[in-house]
């Protein structure tokens, strides 16, 4: 684990990390992105020197522990509204590729 | 455009109590609005979309209520610009991104609502940096915003036309989203106030979602008293949003006038950078000084650890942004590619996500899907966590010793247009603002002087940040330094 912050990032890692992100990016800027995430990423590295040793992490500014709503029905929005933002739609439903057969798919 | 000497505005409170009594007609307020929008926005594009029906309409409503004898509310004829990432049932919300430039919400956020049932009148959306990723409004989709003081500079950002949109008068107060300055940042630059509450203290019910740990609404206004009033309209418990805080409040816009006796006003050392352009430095020294003219006891303080904010913000924020922008697929809403033939699922979203956002967003969401990723989680992610505990346990024990802490809001004037093309160095802008979202606690950027570029007069801000929930003391210590 140690080592691997100060590892410069490859364009094989760019890659991985656009496909996890899923965002397609074209050869010709990969170069590029490398360039700027490396450049942010040997800033952040700062933090690496920072004595951390038995440091709670902080994931929020506020202790809200399982705030419960009230238990009773309430109206919620017209599908009709809602797909107007859909850009496909068939019926009353959402349009998406094929997900499944001939071997495609996700 | 330039405005070498602003004529003060009447308070906010005033010209509402106009409105109330009928002295004043809300219409005649927004057809003001309107006319100085059409005439000047052209140049500065503080506006994705002005609501010139809706607001009419709006303030046709408010003077038949006064004429019917019902009271508006204390916002009466309040004339209110909103962020475009704050959404609205009237036109689009886009967050300046190709992505959502044709989304249209089926619902109003709460403090559209709440502000509404004080009797406020929305005139328009504002520009803003992408997603509120930025610190320039270079970032929108749809164009930068220009500097109402000299066009050749960018507003700040990410609230960019908001603050723009005070600045130059087209509206009484605005809305924006504070992640990590975005409020503060640009307030400095236009020179207006720029106040981000307490985490928690305004529903974000409604606010497209950034870093949902450190996003925050606030008001821009003229005067701090006019912020409070905006404040009170909006804050407080809201069921919508979980993370919405129960804290006692009560309404502020009438105590800001009242002086705090033996205010005391910590001022880091770290505060007091080299890399603090001179006028900048020179701004703070004045409002050291003016504190200590209007009797506070300055008190010198440590906050060692501001220089790991940057580095801690820019891993949580985007780490928060890549998890919160997973939800632009092209599938529900928002931008959709075309498929060649044999594309499939994976090919819409990566494609569809590719040609929606524009590249300041497309590099967070990597670097946030890197800082998250296995192997590398505790490296970045962990310890930006443990990081983020011990920026928060630094600012309580410095609360201990003062009860407000006074800097610069940024280290720069606003720069010129493409001024830091780098995308790190424009990062670096946001040292003296990111550590106030990182520990949730509340600040507030007003005018603290000018710097001199080029011929042209430039604002600087001051900002004070204090306690979390402590807006009453931060608020009347902020209305002094204004009135010094």
């Amino acid at each position: 684990m140690a080592d691997t912050t100060t590892e410069a990032l490859t364009d094989a890692d760019i890659l991985k990390i656009a496909r996890l992100s899923r965002l397609s990016l074209p050869e010709s800027q990969v170069a590029t992105v490398r360039t700027q995430l490396s450049s942010i990423l040997g800033h952040i590295a700062k933090l690496q020197a920072l004595p951390t040793e038995g440091v709670e992490p902080m994931a929020h500014p506020m202790k809200i522990v399982n705030r419960l709503g009230a238990d009773e029905p309430k109206g919620c929005m017209p599908v009709e509204e809602l797909l107007k933002n859909a850009p496909a739609v068939e019926d009353r439903y959402l349009a998406v590729p094929k997900v499944l057969g001939e071997g495609g798919g996700a | 455009m330039s405005h070498d000497a602003p004529a003060p505005v009447r308070p906010l409170r005033d010209i509402c109590a106009d409105v109330r009594r009928g002295h004043t007609s809300a219409r005649s307020r927004v057809d003001g609005f309107l006319a100085t929008i059409a005439a000047k926005d052209g140049e500065i594009h503080a506006f994705n979309e002005v609501h010139a029906d809706a607001a009419r309409a709006r303030a046709d409503a408010i003077d038949a209520m006064v004429k019917s004898g019902r009271d508006p509310g204390p916002l009466a004829g309040a004339v209110i610009a909103v962020k475009d990432n704050i959404v609205m049932s009237v036109g689009k919300t886009t967050c300046s991104s190709k992505m959502l430039a044709n989304y249209r919400s089926p619902f109003d956020a709460t403090v559209i609502d709440r502000l509404a049932a004080a009797g406020a009148i929305f005139i328009g959306k504002t520009n803003l940096d992408e997603f509120a990723m930025g610190s320039s409004t270079e970032n929108s989709a749809f164009g930068a915003t220009r500097n109402p003081w000299d066009t050749s500079r960018v507003p700040g950002g990410s609230s960019g036309g908001s603050a723009a949109a005070v600045a130059a008068r087209f509206c009484d107060a605005a809305l924006g989203s504070d992640t990590g300055g975005s409020i503060r940042q640009p307030a400095s630059l236009c020179g207006c106030v720029g106040f981000k509450p307490t985490y928690g203290r305004v529903s974000r019910y409604g606010l497209v979602a950034f870093g949902s740990s450190l996003d925050q609404i606030g008001p821009f206004a003229h005067s701090v008293e006019d912020a409070a009033l905006v404040y009170d309209a909006m804050a407080g418990r809201d069921e919508s949003d979980s993370t919405s805080a129960d804290a006692p409040r009560e309404p502020l816009a009438a105590k800001v006038r009242e002086p705090l006796a033996k205010l005391r006003v910590g001022v880091p050392r770290e505060y007091r950078s080299e890399a603090n352009a001179p006028a900048v430095a020179a701004v703070l020294e004045q409002s050291i000084a003016a504190a200590r003219a209007f009797g506070a006891e300055i008190v010198d303080i440590d906050l060692p650890l501001t220089d790991i904010g940057i580095s801690t913000y820019y891993v949580i924020a985007p780490a928060e942004a890549s998890s919160n922008l997973a939800r632009y697929d092209g599938i529900r809403y928002g931008h959709r590619a075309k498929l060649e033939a044999g594309e499939d699922l994976e090919d819409l979203y990566s494609k569809s996500r590719a040609e929606g956002f524009g590249p300041e967003v497309q590099r967070r969401i990597m670097l946030g899907t890197y800082v998250l990723s296995s192997g590398y989680y505790d490296a970045y992610y962990k310890r930006a966590l443990q990081a983020r505990r011990l920026i928060k346990d630094e600012f309580d024990r410095a609360f201990a010793k003062c009860d407000v802490i006074l800097g610069p809001t940024s280290p720069v004037p606003a720069f010129p247009f493409g001024g830091k093309k780098d995308p790190l160095s424009m990062y670096l802008c946001d040292v003296y603002t990111v550590n106030t979202n990182i520990a949730g606690i509340p600040g507030i950027s007003i005018n603290g002087g000018f710097a001199d570029e080029g011929g042209k007069r430039l604002p600087v801000g001051i900002q004070l940040q204090a306690p979390a929930f402590a807006e009453e003391t931060l608020l009347r210590a902020a209305a002094m330094f204004e009135r010094a």
